[in-house]
C-alpha cells in the first residue's frame, strides 16, 4: 500500500470566478466565461472569443495588496490562487515542516516581456529592463514562493498543456518519497499575444464558442487562469488536525512520440497515461464514475482522446464532459483548474455540462453530459491533460 | 540511495565530445561569451531534420545521443530535461514575426518549436520512446529538478532514465543581459576568469546529459548518493546544515569528502557564499571550479556534474579545475555545490564506483 497523498486546500481564479466559490456557482448555473477580448491589448480584439479573468492588471495588483516592481499577469493570477489554497485555519507554513512549491506555466511572464521585446526590436537600447525580468518560467513561481515564505524545494514544470497535471503528479511523488511534508502544486498562465497568435497561426482557434466532442468542432477558445492544491502527508495533516478534501489516488505520464503538436490518431499516449494512472490507483475502469476530458475542441485532440477512451473503457464509458467550454483552454493551468473542478464535483456531487454540444463525432459516437447532472455516486474522477510534444498526463482524484 | 551514472554526453564550449578524453585540449578564448563547439550534427540527425531544428534542439539532441551511445542504451524508461530559458531563438523569431506582421498571418513553426518541452519531446520522437517525459524550467534549479525526478523514478523501479540540462545563448539575450550588467567587460582570456575582480561573470551555454541507472554498468562513472535543492536559504548556516545532513544521511563526515566542486563564477558578490563555505564547513578540503570552462548559465551545474563524473571515473583531476594545491590522489567522495544568483542552491553527493 502506497502512502496516501491528501489534498487539504485549493484555490483558483479563472474566467468563471475569482475564487473557488464563484467557480462552483458558475459551473452549477451554466455560466461560461468566454467573451470578446476585453483586457489583452491585441489586434485580435473583437475577432476572437477568449476566457479572460474579469479583472485588469491594476485590479489584480490592488486585490493582492502588494508592491512588486514589475509583476506579470501570470504571477498575479498564480498568487491569488496560491493564497486561497493555503488560507486554511490552523495551517502555519512556517512551522518547520518541509514545504515545497511546484508550479507550472507555459509562457511565464511573457505578457510583460513581449512588450519589452517590441521596443527592443526597434532599438536594442530601449525597453524597460524590469519588464524583461519576468520573462522566464521560474519568475512567477519564485514570487509566489516569496509571498508565502516557502524556502524548501521550489520548482517549475513546463510541458505545454499538461504542465499543471504534471505538477500535481510531481508533488504527490515528493510526498510519497518523504522528501516534503506538504507541497503546493498547480499552474498559472495569463493571456498573451504570444499564445493567442501561436494558436491562431496553427489554425486551431474557433472564432465562435468552442464545441468539445462535437462533430462540427472548429477549435479551442484560449483561456487564462491559475489553480493550486495543497498536498499533504498523512502525518502532517494529523499533526495539525487538518481536514482533507480529497486524495491524489493515481497518476500516469506517457508520450505519444508521434508529432510535435498533433496527437496520434489512436491516442497511444493518452491511452497509456490513463492506463498507468488507473494501475497506479489500483483501480479498474469500473471504478471511475466521471472523466473530465482534455476536450480542447480541436478536431485532432477530441478524436484522438475519444478513441483512446473507447479503447480503454470499451463499452462501459463513464459520464464525461469537457469544462473548457466554461473556462477556455488555460494551457499550463488547465490540469490544476480541472483538478479543482473535480474536487468541487466530488464535494458537491455534480457534473458540469459539456456546453455547445449537438452531434456526436462520427465514428466514435460518444455523447458527453450536456446539462448539469446531480448525483450521489461520484467517488473517483479521471482528469486528462495532454499537450504539445506528445506530453500526456492523467490523474485519478478521489473523495475521502 | 544508489543512482548510477552509466553514460554522459556533453556539448559545451570545451572539447567534450569524446568521453575518453577529459579536458586535455583546452579552449581558451578572449571573450566574455562562450558558445558551444559545434559537433558534427549529421552523426545523429538527418539532413531534413537538421535544417528545421533550432540550435538548442540540435545541441540537445546531439548531447542526448552522445550519452545514449556512451551508455549503450536506447531503451529508456524516461526522458527528463531541465532548461532555464528553453528555446530562446524560436521564441525571439516568433515574436519578431508577430510584430513585423501586426499580428497578421504568421507561420506556426517557430511557435511549435519554442515550447520548453520541445527538446525532450524531440528526443522521444527520434527514438520512439513513449514513456515518461518531463521538462523542468526553473532558473538555476532547472537541471537539479530534472535530476531529482530521475532519481525518484529509479527508486520507483525505472531501469534507465535520460536526464539533461541545457540552455542556449542568443544575440538578443546577450544584449539584454549586458544592459543588466551581468558580464565582465574588460578583455581577458576565459581561463583567467578567476583572476579578474569586481562584479559580473562570463556568459556560457551547453547541453549535458546523463544516463541514470538502477544498476552500475561496465561503463559506470559514479554513483549519486543524494541531492538537496534549496530556494533562497536565509543564510550560509542553512546551506551548511543541508550539506551536513546530506553527509550524515550517508554515514559520512566532512573529512570523508575528497573534493568539493564549487560553482564560483568570478562575480565577487555572488562568489561570497563559496568563500564563506571554504573558510567554514568545507575548510581544508580540495576545491575544484568549472565555470571558467563553460561560462555561467542557468543549467551550468550540469557541466559541473559532467566534471564530477569524469573525475570519479578517471580518478584524475585536470590542473585547470584545481583551486590551490591538491593533496588527495585517490578520489572517493565528491560534493558538488552550486548556486545560481544566490537564489537556487543545490548540493549533490557523489561516490566513486569500483569497476
Amino acid at each position: 500500500m502506497q502512502k496516501p497523498v491528501y489534498i487539504s486546500g485549493m484555490g483558483a481564479i479563472t474566467s468563471i470566478g475569482n475564487n473557488i466559490g464563484e467557480m462552483k456557482n458558475s459551473l452549477m448555473s451554466n455560466r461560461h466565461g468566454i467573451h470578446h477580448i476585453q483586457y489583452l491589448d491585441t489586434a485580435h480584439k473583437g475577432k476572437l472569443l477568449v476566457g479572460e479573468v474579469k479583472m485588469s492588471n491594476d485590479e489584480l495588483l490592488n486585490s493582492l495588496g502588494i508592491e512588486i516592481e514589475s509583476s506579470s499577469r501570470t504571477t498575479m493570477l498564480g498568487m491569488i490562487a496560491a493564497r486561497e489554497a493555503v488560507a486554511i485555519q490552523g495551517l502555519n507554513l512556517d512551522d518547520g515542516k518541509r514545504t515545497g512549491l511546484i508550479s507550472s506555466t507555459s509562457v511565464g511572464g511573457i505578457d510583460k516581456s513581449e512588450n519589452f521585446i517590441k521596443k527592443f526590436f526597434e532599438d536594442p537600447a530601449s525597453g524597460k529592463l524590469r519588464n524583461m525580468m519576468t520573462h522566464d518560467c521560474g519568475d512567477s513561481t519564485e514570487h509566489i514562493a516569496v509571498d508565502l515564505g516557502i524556502r524548501h524545494y521550489v520548482s517549475t514544470i513546463s510541458t505545454a498543456c499538461s504542465s499543471s497535471a504534471n505538477a500535481i503528479m510531481t508533488g504527490a511523488r515528493l510526498i510519497r518519497h518523504n522528501i516534503l511534508d506538504r507541497v503546493l502544486v498547480g499552474g498559472t498562465d495569463s493571456m498573451t499575444k504570444y499564445t493567442l497568435n501561436g494558436f491562431n497561426a496553427l489554425k486551431i482557434l474557433d472564432s465562435d464558442h468552442c464545441k468539445p466532442f462535437d462533430n462540427d468542432r472548429q477549435g479551442l477558445n484560449l483561456g487564462e487562469g491559475a489553480a493550486f492544491l495543497l498536498l499533504e502527508s498523512e502525518e502532517s495533516l494529523k499533526e495539525r488536525n487538518g481536514e482533507p478534501i480529497g486524495i491524489v489516488q493515481g497518476y500516469g505520464n506517457a508520450n505519444d512520440a508521434y508529432h510535435q503538436t498533433a496527437s496520434s490518431p489512436d491516442g497511444a499516449g493518452a491511452y497509456e497515461a490513463m492506463r498507468i494512472a488507473l494501475k497506479q490507483a489500483a483501480m479498474t475502469t469500473e471504478d471511475i464514475q466521471y472523466i473530465n476530458v482534455h476536450g480542447t475542441a480541436t478536431p485532432v485532440n477530441d478524436l484522438s482522446e475519444g478513441t483512446a477512451i473507447q479503447r480503454l473503457f470499451q463499452s462501459e464509458i463513464p459520464d464525461f464532459s469537457s469544462t473548457k467550454c466554461f473556462t477556455g483552454h488555460t494551457l499550463a493551468a488547465a490540469g490544476s483548474i480541472e483538478a479543482v473542478i473535480a474536487l468541487l464535483n466530488l464535494k458537491h456531487q455534480f457534473i458540469a455540462p459539456n456546453l455547445n454540444f449537438k452531434t456526436a463525432i462520427e465514428g466514435i459516437n460518444m455523447t458527453p453530459i450536456v446539462s448539469l447532472k446531480r448525483t450521489n455516486s461520484l467517488k473517483n474522477i479521471l482528469s486528462n491533460s495532454f499537450g504539445f510534444g506528445g506530453n500526456c498526463s492523467s490523474l485519478v482524484l478521489s473523495s475521502i | 540511495m544508489n543512482i548510477y551514472i552509466n553514460g554522459i554526453g556533453n556539448v559545451s564550449p570545451q572539447n567534450t565530445l569524446d568521453n575518453s578524453k577529459f579536458l586535455e585540449e583546452l579552449v581558451n578564448e578572449k571573450s566574455n561569451t562562450l558558445w558551444v563547439k559545434d559537433p558534427n550534427y549529421k552523426e545523429h540527425i538527418s539532413g531534413g531534420s537538421l535544417r528545421r531544428m533550432s540550435r538548442i534542439l540540435k545541441i540537445g539532441v546531439h548531447s542526448a545521443h552522445q550519452c545514449m551511445t556512451d551508455a549503450g542504451q536506447k531503451k529508456l524508461d524516461a526522458i527528463i530535461t531541465g532548461t532555464g530559458l528553453g528555446c530562446l531563438t524560436d521564441t525571439e523569431k516568433f515574436l519578431k514575426n508577430i510584430y513585423s506582421n501586426d499580428e497578421g498571418v504568421v507561420s506556426p513553426t517557430q511557435f511549435i518549436q519554442s515550447t520548453h518541452n520541445a527538446i525532450s519531446a524531440q528526443i522521444a520522437l527520434m527514438i520512439q520512446c513513449k514513456n515518461y517525459n518531463f521538462t523542468y524550467t526553473h532558473r538555476g534549479s532547472s537541471f537539479e529538478s530534472a535530476l531529482l525526478d530521475g532519481m525518484l523514478l529509479i527508486q520507483e523501479n525505472a531501469e534507465n532514465v535520460l536526464v539533461g540540462g541545457l540552455d542556449e545563448l542568443t544575440d538578443s539575450y546577450l544584449k539584454i543581459t549586458s544592459r543588466m550588467n551581468m558580464w565582465k567587460t574588460t578583455g581577458f582570456e576565459q581561463l583567467d576568469l578567476f583572476m579578474q575582480e569586481g562584479k559580473g561573470t562570463i556568459a556560457g551555454e551547453g547541453a549535458s546529459f546523463f544516463m541514470l541507472g538502477k544498476k552500475p554498468s561496465q561503463n559506470c562513472y559514479a554513483v549519486i548518493k543524494g541531492l538537496q535543492i534549496l530556494f533562497k536559504p536565509q543564510n550560509v548556516s542553512s546551506v551548511e546544515n543541508t550539506i551536513n545532513s546530506l553527509l550524515v544521511n550517508n554515514g559520512l563526515v566532512k573529512e570523508d569528502l575528497d573534493i568539493v566542486i564549487l560553482g564560483y563564477n568570478g562575480d565577487h558578490e555572488l562568489d561570497a557564499t563559496y568563500h564563506q563555505l571554504q573558510s567554514g564547513l568545507l575548510q581544508g578540503i580540495d576545491v575544484c571550479r568549472f565555470k571558467h570552462l563553460c561560462g555561467e548559465y542557468k543549467t551550468a551545474s550540469s557541466f559541473g556534474l559532467w566534471t564530477a563524473s569524469q573525475i570519479l571515473k578517471k580518478q584524475h583531476v585536470p590542473d585547470i579545475l584545481k583551486k590551490g594545491e591538491f593533496e588527495k590522489s585517490s578520489i572517493k567522495n565528491v560534493l558538488l555545490y552550486n548556486n545560481y544568483n544566490n537564489s537556487n542552491h543545490s548540493m549533490l553527493l557523489l561516490q566513486h564506483v569500483e569497476s
